[in-house]
């Protein structure tokens, strides 16, 4: 069952959720009968594809003996090279199942989340080797951050302390009262988003742009902001039911979305557009790779070092979403943009060209906004497909 | 110099402003003084200067975003 995907859905977890909210109205403690229903919900999930429980399985088992595995090295050592070992081995059952399709029919590695429980893992692995986690982790609490049953398929992907933290927390009736609140009203917010906003672009105007576009061009125009939009509705509505979910399990899970279409700058854009995504590769890709140069003294240019770090970071991204040409192209196209700007940015430090007022607000927005959503017509695919 | 107006000296360097020294209590996130480019060449400088090594994923942008909490904040790590 598709998480979030039916009716079927959510009244299973109205069922499953009714204690929590229950013991939490009464400020009792829920996490470990929240840790039992973890299990049901991902039961029932991945029961429509049993193949992938496998994968899934395996997967955890792989995660949690290196993360323990390198808790336990680090506590004596500290070599670079049994740290970078560690990372790629994180990230080797995804490189598996992102490279297996091309050598075979059965991707047996695949199963709903990988792309994001990877995330996870890895973090840890840094985490560990910056000192920050100091003490083998408790099993049951190391699987329930994996396992979140919220957030598996698609985030926001959360970080281990922040995560720990909520799970300790005593919260008092009140406090949980606000929280439910809150999780309620993401939960309505993303029935807004996903089920209707979302779907009526896509239905309504994707759907039908043979009959609105009046030539080739046309077509591709609104296709691309269709898409723009449909996308930021489908995902942020979907973002709210996880977040929303994890409130009403007590659990903060952090934004992924700000308003991304009033960005005043590329920059601004990342800081709003999949937003757990996007802190995780600038906090453990691009701000690692800058640290590391700059300390070695590799390269001297200061804004090589920035850019590089742009390229390495949106590269990456690309890849992660998938190793289709689109991808790249969409991963190369922030890159190239994020450059630029910088670039932009520093000439405009010296030489005040470009003034701050809110007329130049607005031009930013709008040119930000269509920019972003030409990035988004790349990484539809859409131009590909046309050729087909 | 105390150590707090050694650490916020070196941020006025790192952000190229005056203003930091001016008002040590500005969010250097909202005003675009420092991003994440400028935050590891302050980690780099704190680990040179002070010799204190403050990790990455510790510099949490709600705890760390005015001169005078990077100030307290690196006053604990010592």
């Amino acid at each position: 069952m598709i998480p979030y995907g039916s009716f079927t859905f959510f009244f299973i977890l109205v069922i499953l959720l009714a204690p929590t909210v229950i013991l939490g109205l009464q400020g009792k403690r829920f996490q470990t009968y929240n840790m039992i229903i973890t299990v049901i919900v991902l039961a029932i999930i991945f029961s429509s594809k049993p193949s992938s429980v496998i994968a899934l399985i395996l997967f955890t088992i792989w995660q949690v003996l290196l993360i323990e595995g390198y808790i336990t090295y680090r506590k004596r050592a500290n070599s670079g090279w049994v740290f970078s070992a560690a990372v790629i081995a994180s990230i080797l059952p995804l490189t598996i199942y992102k490279f297996l399709p091309y050598f075979t029919d059965t991707n047996w590695m695949a199963f709903l989340g990988i792309s994001y429980l990877t995330f996870k893992g890895t973090q840890l692995i840094m985490e560990t080797r910056d000192g920050l986690i100091k003490q083998t982790l408790p099993l049951a609490k190391l699987l329930y951050f994996i396992l979140f049953f919220p957030t598996i398929s698609s985030g926001p992907i959360d970080r281990y302390r922040r995560f720990d933290k909520d799970v300790k927390a005593a919260r008092t009736g009140e406090e949980y009262k606000q929280l439910l609140y809150d999780g309620i009203n993401k939960l309505f917010r993303g029935f807004l988003y996903k089920y209707i906003i979302g779907y009526s672009i896509n239905h309504f105007f994707i759907a039908n742009l043979r009959f609105i576009a009046t030539s080739h061009f046309n077509n591709e125009l609104y296709y691309m902001y269709g898409y723009s939009f449909y996308l930021f509705f489908d995902f942020a509505g979907y973002s709210a039911f996880a977040i929303g979910i994890s409130y009403i399990m007590g659990i903060k899970s952090p934004e992924n979305f700000n308003l991304p279409f009033i960005s005043r700058n590329i920059k601004d854009f990342w800081n709003r557009w999949h937003m757990s995504l996007s802190f995780w590769f600038r906090d453990y890709v691009y701000m690692r790779f800058v640290f590391w140069m700059t300390k070695k003294k590799w390269i001297k240019s200061r804004n090589m070092t920035s850019n590089l770090g742009y390229l390495l970071l949106f590269l990456l991204m690309g890849f992660w979403h998938g190793l289709e040409i689109q991808y790249i192209l969409y991963g190369l196209y922030h890159a190239l943009l994020m450059i630029g700007y910088n670039t932009f940015e520093q000439f405009n430090k010296k030489h005040k060209w470009w003034p701050q007022t809110s007329f130049t607000r607005i031009v930013s927005i709008v040119i930000t906004f269509h920019f972003v959503c030409f990035g988004f017509y790349i990484f539809s695919g859409h131009f590909i497909q046309k050729g087909v | 110099m105390e150590f707090k107006d050694q650490v916020i000296e070196l941020i006025a360097e790192i952000c190229q402003d005056e203003v930091v020294k001016e008002n040590p209590d500005i969010n250097l996130f909202d005003e675009a003084l420092l991003d994440s480019f400028g935050t590891v060449e302050l980690l780099v400088q704190i680990e040179e200067r002070f010799g204190i090594l403050v990790p990455i994923t510790e510099f949490d942008r709600d705890t760390w975003n005015t001169p005078n909490q990077i100030a307290i904040q690196l006053a604990d790590f010592r």
